[in-house]
């Protein structure tokens, strides 16, 4: 016999702006990043980089260094024969210290650990590296030309459970991957076209310029390994320490506290394994803050050349496109396969396109590793698929907002058949940035109008658990693997969670990435984390109501009255039992918790991929002076389609 | 190791003395002497503003000011804007505001703000602009910035939000002491 009824089911507390969580800490200076932490017995590390591009490494002399007052521990490649030295995201071919040879300028050669960072900076000078220099690469054309020198002699690693399998091609070694889109008949659609655009677009390198730069703190203790990070995939650098030092997965912690700023820059794994191993050879925890100069040589933004051909009917419907793109991916991998991947995925923008083809190629160059930065793929081909929207606009004599009107998706529409369909309404998101922008008013001399679009496959993949617990005075603690890195994690998950349980938000504790304290999250990034880490969220609330409600059932009315399901918890007969008191009727005492999980992974309302669709729609007024060609951007609209909020 | 000398200064209304060595920056003695890490050092070049203080109601970046420098001078910090538990009405207008996102340029585009409007209390939006133009910031575009220094200048010299600091985040509970 069913006895439990529900009753005002849990609203979730969202279109409520609520003081952010994390403000006083800071606006005060007390909140803490990696860069403030500190514990007894630290020590600091300075990093000498080759100047090279490409050489060979014939000898290092750091006899001077290590007998310098202060230092602690001289560590170059061959002091680490107990270390996988290779780790990387996609392929582990990134040396943590340089071993044999440096492929860019700015890698690292040799870490010294001292008493303080001044010390370890004297000692690097003590440092003798006696360098071959090879002949180098510093972009994707020099690297595929006739008798261009090889970066990497033999392939990395292949890191096949992250999914780059089909992408990581070696057909030239210095290609790093290719990734492929491609559906419909190319050459009939451009066998049909009335016109056809044909341009090369090219994307510079970029840098993100994260305000904390990378730094981090590691310490051996007992065969274990802490680690705290300014990265933020706490979950993806324990993996990558796991691979390096050979241990379990259990036997690495990762702690991120607030991070100062990522913007992609900070995903996946930099410092913690050159860290790590500092660490472990001086015996001592040991800190490693790289300077802006040298965050800017370890991760910048694919540069990408995309010759991209576009063909359309007479009334501007699109009809086909093919691209080859080429991206300048560094001397590593790191995450340029996944960039080239979401560059072929994105090239198609939010356009119903019969037709399309898209080869795109990551080459090994000897620069600085590029990796991911804001949208990545997106910014690369959206420069050129809507410059071609507009030229198609004018040759058509067609307004250039009515031209996107004809092609954009429908809401529910796949780009491609095998895509969750797309979750925006882009007729809407064009005109409120028309309006927002006075489209078609008349122009000032001198002024011009463009509003583009883009689509992104968003949400990363569907990898997230969240553990919520229900103390006995009916507060809660939320754990999630998702960091806090400005955009507000730490406060609306934590309304996700108070809306769930029906408690008041300061009675809501959320602890966010420490790998010993947390369950797992793939990442933060992406767009992810309020919707895969909210699901996950409400779905350890599910979990822990359900358990509550039986527990009432059980304990507080044994063959007995209806228990009625509230917000904020049971009632039954005439008594309001909150769920602190449900909590402590099942233990029979003063005290425990009910632990609530939840799981999101492609099950479900998440089974398809993308998890979400991230949509772009930005309109511009711009100013250009015709005696200077100085542009200036006089107006900006941009529009968030974001479904609930 | 190195030679040292003494500082004694004024640190947030109290004085200190400690020893320093000659080429320790402001920076190095607030953040690792004094433990006071809400000065932030980024660009480390004077360029970025992460790290604005006043010292004698200057702002200046605490990266490339020497500490012997500050010897018998008066050095504010943004551990020194709340007073007794209540927030400054900077601080406060940052958060009403949405003023910062990561938080790291936050401290010195409070600092740099304060001695904005100690310069100019009623600034006109271009005033704020210009005085804050020595900040970045990587998150926000700046627009909420500026509007919480624009609102900061109308409200009183001090809040009256008792209790405004008595939620502090969680973020970094499981980190080691500094």
């Amino acid at each position: 016999m069913k006895r439990v009824i529900t009753r005002g089911a849990a609203p979730m507390p969202i279109g409520e702006a609520v003081p952010r969580r994390d403000g006083v800490d800071k606006v005060t200076g007390a909140g803490r990043f990696t860069v403030d932490l500190g514990m007894p017995g630290l020590a600091h590390a300075k990093v000498l980089r080759s100047p090279y591009p490409h050489a060979e490494i014939r000898s290092i002399d750091t006899a001077a260094a290590r007998r310098h007052p202060g230092v602690i521990a001289v560590v170059t490649a061959d002091d680490l024969p107990d270390v996988h030295l290779e780790y990387g995201h996609a392929l582990a071919d990134h040396p943590l210290i340089a071993k044999g040879k440096v492929r860019f300028a700015g890698e690292p050669v040799v870490g010294v650990v001292a008493e303080d960072s001044v010390t370890a900076e004297e000692a690097l000078r003590l440092i003798t590296v006696d360098y071959a220099p090879l002949p180098f690469s510093t972009t994707p054309e020099a690297s595929l030309a006739e008798g261009a020198p090889i970066i990497h002699e033999t392939p990395g690693e292949q890191r096949a459970h992250r999914g780059f399998v089909e992408d990581i091609q070696r057909d030239h070694p210095n290609v790093c991957s290719t990734a492929r889109q491609a559906w419909g008949d190319i050459d009939d659609a451009f066998a049909r076209a009335d016109l056809v655009l044909d341009g090369e677009y090219r994307y510079p390198r970029s840098y993100a310029f994260a305000m904390e730069p990378y730094n981090a703190i590691a310490r051996w203790a007992e065969g274990e390994l802490t680690v705290w990070t300014s990265g933020q995939h706490p979950y993806m650098v324990r993996e990558d320490l796991a691979h390096c030092f050979g241990l379990p997965l259990s036997a690495v912690r990762v702690i991120v506290p607030y991070v100062g700023g990522g913007y992609g820059s900070k995903s996946y794994t930099k410092v913690e394994p050159l860290t790590a191993a500092l660490a472990l050879r001086a015996g001592r925890p040991v800190k490693l803050v790289l300077t802006i100069d040298e965050s800017i040589l370890t991760t910048r933004g694919d540069a990408a050349t995309v010759r991209l051909r576009s063909a359309f009917d007479r009334e501007g419907h699109l009809l086909g496109r093919q691209a080859t793109i080429v991206l300048d991916t560094g001397a590593y991998a790191e995450n340029s396969p996944l960039v080239g991947r979401k560059a072929a995925n994105r090239l198609g923008g939010p356009y119903r396109i019969p037709a399309l083809e898209v080869t795109c190629t990551s080459v090994y160059t000897n620069t600085n590793p590029a990796s991911s930065f804001r949208g990545f793929g997106a910014p690369q081909v959206t420069l050129a698929g809507e410059s071609q929207m507009d030229e198609a606009a004018e040759r058509l004599g067609i307004d250039p907002v009515e031209l996107r009107r004809r092609n954009v998706l429908r809401p529910g529409e796949r780009p491609w058949k095998t895509a969750r369909g797309i979750d925006a309404d882009l007729l809407a998101d064009l005109d409120l940035a028309s309006e927002a922008l006075d489209w078609g008013s008349p122009l000032a001399p001198g002024r011009g109008r463009a509003i583009c679009l883009s689509a992104s496959d968003a949400g990363s993949e569907p990898m997230t658990s969240s553990i919520l617990r229900v103390h006995h005075d009916g507060s809660v603690t939320v754990t999630c693997g998702s960091t806090e890195m400005g955009q507000g994690s730490s406060t609306v998950l934590a309304q996700m969670a108070a809306g769930e349980m029906g408690v008041a938000l300061e009675r809501v504790h959320l602890l966010q990435s420490d790998t010993a304290a947390v369950s797992y999250d793939r990442s933060t990034g992406a767009s992810r984390t309020t919707t895969l880490m909210g699901l996950a969220i409400q779905a350890a609330a599910k979990d822990a109501r359900a358990q509550l409600v039986q527990w009432a059932q059980e304990n507080l009315a044994p063959d007995g009255p209806t228990v009625i399901e509230e917000r904020d918890g049971v009632h039954i007969g005439d008594a309001h039992h909150d769920w602190g008191a449900v909590v402590r009727s099942f233990f029979g005492g003063s005290a425990g918790e009910v632990v609530g999980r939840g799981y999101i992974r492609r099950h479900g309302a998440t089974a398809e991929m993308p998890p979400f669709w991230e949509i772009g729609c930005v309109g511009v007024e711009v100013s250009v002076d015709e005696s200077t060609g100085v542009i200036r951007v006089e107006k900006l609209v941009t529009v968030g389609d974001v479904g609930c909020a | 190791m190195h030679e040292t000398v003494d500082l004694t200064f004024d640190v947030n209304g109290t004085e200190r003395t400690v020893q320093v060595e000659p080429r320790e920056t402001l920076a190095d003695v607030l953040r690792e002497r004094l433990a006071l890490t809400g000065t932030k050092v980024s660009c480390d070049a004077q360029v970025c503003g992460a790290c604005t203080v006043l010292v004698d109601d200057l702002a200046v970046s605490a990266c490339t000011y020497l500490a012997v420098d500050a010897d018998g001078r008066r050095v504010r910090t943004v551990e020194g804007l709340a007073t007794d538990g209540r927030l400054d009405r900077l601080q406060q207008a940052f958060i009403d505001h949405a003023g910062f996102q990561c938080g790291f340029c936050t401290p010195g585009m409070l600092m740099a703000a304060t001695a904005l409007l100690e310069d100019d209390p009623q600034p006109g939006r271009d005033a704020v602009i210009h005085g804050l133009e020595g900040n970045l910031c990587r998150c926000t575009g700046y627009a909420h910035i500026v509007d919480a220094v624009l609102a900061a200048a109308d409200r009183p010299a001090t809040t009256d939000r008792p209790g405004a600091m008595d939620r502090s985040a969680s973020a970094d509970d499981a980190g080691p002491a500094a």
